[in-house]
């Protein structure tokens, strides 16, 4: 109980709510840098992922990405890439870039091999170009795995955004770095709650937009969201992931 | 600047932290692998139970793992606990999510033959569910056991981590060929286990072999 108050006690602090260290400010802070990063690797895997899906072309750069994505952790790039780019911003950036594309371009990849081939074909057959196949086929059936993927990225950038603090990035896990650094457990917990709610609001929101992608031509049968990333694992993986 | 001599003259200390990561992540996925293998039992016979039980274990997936070892540590304290219960609970939605699929993937003319050859319900699950079951259960432990590797690092900050320490300690003193050790160390060693799970995965499915030969 002793605990809790501690927390209450955070959150309650007037200093909290304004100024740099602020939670308005850490949670902006938080959103822009993961919000840049998650457009920054939709621009890269998107096209890459939507010509590999449609051609078949390059396979291997898909799920390459998407196994080494897994291999390398994100805690080890952001060490890494700190004596190259200093403090903060343009450490964090790069690290979590890495991160955000492999599951974007693997969902694009399998959502757009995944479409019926016999579908493709008929609209082959009705003399659709290549563009016209892929805009008015191809991306339509596909989007809710590409959506799920882009949901995967974002949650994982979001979560992993927390360990950017360490190379003094700012964000939310300004809190949990410096609450472990002062062993002020109102700030470790306070912050810790934060950057929970912000994850789960971001794989919350993004689920509701998932799911209103479906083709209505497709709706009733399984959610198709579900199953792309795992195929490229081979396997059935979590198609979101905190880090 | 970087002082690349560090790396021979403490090969010793690498190996030790790299004992100590694969030490952490063997006790995770395999407690991890228990604790998922009897949910995924009562899963399997009671399905209305699946939906609530893979939403919690995706709950605990998506908090960040810097926040629930924040959690954690008012309770558990800096320690190898705090450590596991969350490396661990980063296993869950993996794992029982593949062992759930591998028992449903056992069709149901094969269990009726089991049926009709005597098995009893608690045989057929042992001889015949759970080695079809085999190769998803194999790939849900090479993702748990990846990820596990990779997130052992984070465990550098509550005072484990294994390489991930020799990467803290080396980034905190400026002491970047003890980063870069450190990293390439992870890597391989996600690399080399994840090759030794599939080598696993064919041993004990001997039957694919062959009729893949």
């Amino acid at each position: 109980m002793e605990l809790l108050r501690e927390v209450a006690d955070w959150f309650a602090d007037p200093a909290r709510w304004t100024g740099t260290d602020g939670i308005p400010n850490r949670l902006v802070e938080h959103v822009t840098l993961s919000g840049l990063v998650v457009v920054a690797a939709l621009a890269i895997a998107l096209p890459i992922g939507l010509y590999i899906g449609h051609t078949g072309r390059a396979a291997i750069v898909a799920i390459g990405a998407a196994n080494l994505g897994r291999a390398v952790p994100s805690y080890a790039l952001l060490l890494v890439f700190f004596p190259f780019f200093g403090l903060g911003f343009g450490t964090a950036f790069p690290a979590l870039l890495l991160l955000a594309i492999p599951p974007i371009l693997t969902n694009t990849y399998v959502g757009l091999r995944d479409v019926d081939r016999d579908t493709v074909e008929a609209a082959r057959g009705m003399g659709m170009t290549e563009w016209q196949l892929l805009r008015g086929v191809e991306l339509p059936i596909a989007l809710p795995v590409i959506v799920a993927g882009i949901r995967t990225s974002a949650v994982q950038v979001v979560a992993t955004a927390t360990l950017a603090a360490l190379v003094a990035g700012g964000g939310l896990g300004r809190y949990i770095v410096d609450g472990f650094a002062l062993q002020d457990d109102g700030r470790l917990i306070g912050g810790a709650v934060l950057v929970a709610l912000l994850a789960l609001a971001t794989e919350r929101v993004l689920t509701l937009v998932e799911r209103r992608l479906v083709s209505p031509g497709l709706r009733g049968g399984s959610r198709p969201g579900g199953q792309a990333y795992e195929m490229a694992g081979q396997a059935p993986a979590p198609v979101t992931t905190g880090v | 600047m970087i002082r690349w001599e560090w790396i021979p003259a403490n090969l010793g200390q690498l190996f030790a932290a790299l004992v100590d990561h694969l030490i952490l992540t063997g006790i995770a996925v395999g407690v991890g692998f228990a604790i998922s293998l009897a949910l995924a039992i009562v899963v399997h016979r009671w399905r209305s139970l699946y939906a609530p039980i893979a939403g919690t274990a995706g709950i605990l997936y998506t908090i960040p793992s810097l926040a629930l070892f924040a959690f954690l540590v008012p309770f558990t304290g800096l320690s190898l606990l705090t450590a596991e219960i969350g490396l661990v609970s980063y296993t869950l939605l993996i794992l029982l999510r593949n062992i759930v699929a591998g028992l449903d993937s056992v069709s149901p003319e094969v269990q009726e033959a089991a049926e009709g050859m005597g098995y009893t319900a608690g045989q057929r699950f042992l001889r015949v569910e759970l080695p079809l079951a085999t190769p998803l259960i194999v790939a849900g432990l090479r993702i748990a056991t990846v990820t596990t590797i990779g997130l052992v690092m984070v465990t550098a900050l509550i005072g484990e981590g294994g390489l991930g320490q020799v990467m803290l300690r080396g980034f905190n003193f400026r002491n970047y060929a003890a980063v870069y050790a450190g990293a390439v160390a992870t890597v391989l060693l996600a690399i080399v286990v994840d090759l030794a799970l599939v080598a696993l995965g064919r041993l004990a499915t001997p039957w694919a072999r062959a009729r893949g030969a």
